[in-house]
């Protein structure tokens, strides 16, 4: 019975002048299912997604789409068949408004002029009938990373799809809107979708997915029915080894106060006050959580901290030093460091190699003459790939060809080499696999028992819960609760991301 | 006066023409993310072409669209050159620079019996000027509104344009593809398509706008014709933020400040003149300077794409 099977992919190779990304690869999508693609970073899911949407060719293998043997050259035709897809990396486009990002490509409109009314009201029905809420008019640059992945999601229903692609869709999303997500999936397959949806979270395929493939360097591992497995077993399937204990965390006495914000202003890019004197002291030797709903000022006050945005009133002490005007070159000279939220607007150079990239920082240190040692440049970042084990494992390979997940790893690996003080890290662990994340989170860790004070910028809850010595809660651009970690449920850190603390 | 602000007035309308087309046509192809810096040979070659054809056949509206023509021909170098053969956007537009008067010279020569410049047209074998004779002539409203068509034209393909930018199906594409290929790719636009349709029309825009100068403001085409406009132009596209409306102030500034020299070289003493034309250069500068703020070119400008 073919036509209970929406996708069928069989034999699909893709070889990349460095690695062998999709290995003979086997997999197939049921009607009506959610089924939750698996795999490290750097297993090939997006690269065998992209050949789906028709972003990439196969070397080889074949595509079946209901039953019928397909060939998908570019996007266009996998638009034709039905097939939508919601990129890892936003595919959005900032100067338009959230309803030309919607309907470009599939643009409602008379003898060639736009239909906006019309258009505007069909985004509406969606977005009210799947409950994602969005700003129709709003410019993207103005919006949340939480809205601008609904408006990713609104686009492929609003094209029609029938069979969704979701790679990695809930990165950016907080606790609470994971769950609303996970009904909103629901709802699209009882309306006749079938979903492909890749995430790292092991706990949301077990709440929201029927089944579950594993791929591992390119190759399916196993294919399963979630009933039948449990987090820890997937977690160790798809790193193919058991995943250590939890990350170990000393509960360290706190040092002195390293930094210290207070009474800090800011305002975002639209010029309203987004961050309203939010005080707040990091102790050598602790993590600081910083956790709430995005988009309640956590952009700007990351932004005020890595020297790229200007408070508009209010200081920033670091030893009891002002640092407020300080350029980010002299924060990073003082001991501070900075894992950005956007890894490919602020973090990384794209044509640069992953060398390259990594001593964006420490360039000084390679300066010889008017030259660059560049082979010492690569000697370091060697061992640094093996710490962090960074996928391909070559210097010279240009980032913007490597997996997300691994981009992430080598800004991280770039911001803790050289012992900094203070680190605000934001978000550093989205979009990593689990044993990577656990690695993340155990350096930070490291990082913090040996004396560093970190600000961590996450609404992950179980990371928050597991790394961090206090959290502070922030809403409308205000604190509204600081507790030890020790002190807080996960209740009473959902309470606090609608703005109630009491 | 007030016979002198007309005057000054329709100075700036005569001078900001051409600029206007050739802005535009930087406009279009930039704002898909080509950069066209070869504005200003697509500008000669068309002037060339249009000053020829309008000679021959006697006909000037020919050959302003022929002059047209002429710039789109070297936009598809441009276009086969930065599109097909991912060649650097600056270098290919220098290229066309040189050829754009190489071209128009070498068929100066073959044409006009070995002179580098096409023979003046009859007066009435210019444009015509729609207003002539409506009002007293060198009253205030003959010396603002007595222009050629090739004027009207162009202010009214400023809001063509605009429209076509924000309204239309075309134009939201066309941003989309200048501000990120790779997104507007997803959704299955033709990126490539849609840069060689843009180049094209840059560059036919670019040739009407030598057209209005060597078959309207002046009558035939001679080589330093040209000289500059078109990177006057690509200054005021910048200035103008890549947009249509904002192009067409900065350019008609910049008609302002030349229209004031032209005021000022009639009542100041001949030994300033060197200095009198630098104004419209120096007030232009100033003021873009002084009141324009940040502008934001498209994303992707000058990069390339997989198709
Ligand atoms: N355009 C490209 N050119 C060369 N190599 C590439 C390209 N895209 C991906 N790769 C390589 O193919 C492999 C698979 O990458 P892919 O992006 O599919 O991984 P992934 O499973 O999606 O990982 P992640 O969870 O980190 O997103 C990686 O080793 C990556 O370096
Ligand atoms: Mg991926």
């Amino acid at each position: 019975m073919t036509e209970t099977d929406a996708v069928k992919l069989t034999n699909i190779t893709k070889r990349f002048p460095s690695v062998l990304a999709n290995d003979n690869i086997n997999f197939v999508l049921k009607k009506g299912e959610i089924h939750a693609l698996l795999g490290e970073n750097g297993a090939g899911k997006t690269t065998l997604m992209n050949i789906l949407y028709g972003l990439q060719r196969a070397d080889s293998g074949t595509i079946e789409v209901y039953g019928r043997p397909v060939s998908i050259h570019n996007p266009n035709d996998a638009l034709s068949l039905k097939i939508g897809m919601v990129h890892q990396h936003f595919m959005l486009f900032e100067p338009f408004t959230v309803i030309e990002n919607i309907m470009l490509g599939r643009e409602i409109h008379q003898c060639g002029v736009l239909d906006r009314k019309k258009a505007r009201k069909k985004v509406v029905d969606l977005s009210e009938s799947f409950g994602l809420t969005v700003d129709p008019d709003s410019y993207i640059s103005e919006i949340s990373v939480a809205m601008q992945q609904r408006v990713e999601l609104l686009r492929i229903l609003y094209q029609g799809a029938d069979i969704l692609i979701l790679d990695e869709p809930t990165a950016v999303l907080s606790p609470q809107e994971i769950v609303e997500f996970g009904a909103i999936l629901r709802k699209l397959v009882t309306s006749g979708k079938s979903v492909i949806v890749i995430t790292h979270k092991l706990k949301e395929i077990i709440d929201f997915a029927d089944r579950c493939t594993v791929v591992s360097r390119g190759k399916v591992v196993n294919t399963l029915s979630v009933s039948d497995v449990d987090a820890h077993a997937l977690a160790s399937m798809m790193i193919g080894h058991e995943l250590q204990a939890q990350v170990q965390s000393h509960k360290n006495a706190p040092g002195p106060r390293l930094l210290s914000l207070q009474n800090i202003y800011a305002e975002d890019d639209r010029g309203h006050t987004a961050v309203q004197g939010v005080t707040l002291d990091v102790h050598a030797g602790e993590i600081l959580a910083l956790t709430g709903v995005d988009g309640n000022g956590q952009r700007e006050i990351i932004e005020v901290l890595a020297g790229v945005r200007k408070a508009s009133s209010g200081s920033i002490l670091l030893r009891d030093q002002e640092i407020q005007n300080y350029s980010p070159r002299m924060l990073y000279e003082s001991g501070c460091a900075n894992i950005p939220e956007d890894r490919h607007k602020d973090g990384l150079v794209f044509k640069f190699t992953v060398a390259e990239n990594i001593a964006l920082r420490t360039y000084r240190n390679y300066v010889e003459g008017p030259f660059l040692r560049f082979d010492k440049m690569n000697h370091d970042a060697v061992s640094l790939i093996q710490d962090f084990n960074i996928y391909p494992a070559d210097p010279m390979h240009a980032v913007g060809e490597m997996s997300g997940g691994n981009q992430q790893k080598v800004i991280i690996a770039r911001e803790l080499v050289d012992n900094p003080e203070f680190i605000v890290a934001a978000h550093p662990t989205r979009g990593l696999d689990v044993g990577a994340a656990s690695y993340v989170q155990q350096s930070l860790v490291q990082e913090k028992e040996r004396g560093a004070a970190i600000l961590l910028i996450s609404f992950d809850l179980d990371e928050i819960l597991q790394i961090a010595n206090r959290i502070a809660i922030i809403y409308n651009g205000k604190i509204i609760a600081v507790k030890s970690a020790s002190d807080l449920t996960r209740e009473q850190l959902g309470l606090g991301f609608a703005g109630i603390a009491e | 006066m007030l016979i002198d602000i007309g005057f000054i007035l329709g100075t700036m309308f005569m001078y900001a023409t051409p600029l206007l087309y050739t802005a535009l046509g930087g406009a279009i192809s930039e704002n898909s993310g080509v950069v066209n810096i070869g504005l200003e040979g697509m500008m000669t070659i068309g002037a060339f072409s249009a000053a020829t054809t309008s000679y021959f056949l006697q006909n000037p509206w020919i050959g302003f669209i022929f002059g047209g023509f002429a710039g789109a021909l070297l936009g598809l170098v441009h276009a086969v050159a930065c599109v097909s053969y991912r060649a650097d956007n600056v270098v290919s537009g220098i290229a066309i620079n040189f050829l754009g008067p190489g071209i128009a010279l070498f068929l100066a020569r073959h044409f006009f019996g070995g002179t580098t410049h096409t023979k003046i047209l009859d007066l009435d074998k210019k444009m015509p000027r729609p207003f002539d004779g409506v009002f007293e002539q060198n009253s205030f409203f003959d010396l603002i509104l007595n222009q050629y068509a090739t004027m009207f034209i162009a202010l009214f393909l400023v809001f063509v344009v605009h429209f076509v930018f924000y309204y239309t199906r075309v134009g939201l594409r066309l941003r989309s593809v200048g501000e990120k290929p790779t997104a507007a790719r997803t959704v299955g636009i033709r990126v490539v398509l849609y840069r060689y349709g843009a180049v094209i029309v840059s560059g036919f825009f670019a040739g009407l706008g030598g057209s209005s100068l060597s078959i309207a403001i002046v009558s035939h085409f001679w080589h330093p014709l040209i000289s500059g406009q078109g990177f006057i132009a690509l200054a005021a596209m910048i200035f103008g933020k890549w947009k249509p409306i904002p192009t067409m102030f900065a350019c008609l500034m910049f008609g302002f400040s030349q229209g004031i020299a032209v005021f000022l070289g009639r009542v100041i003493p001949a030994t300033y003149t060197e200095l009198v034309s630098m104004i419209p250069y120096a007030l232009t500068l100033i003021v873009l300077v002084l009141f324009v703020r940040r502008s934001r070119a498209p994303s992707a400008l000058g990069g390339q794409v997989d198709e």
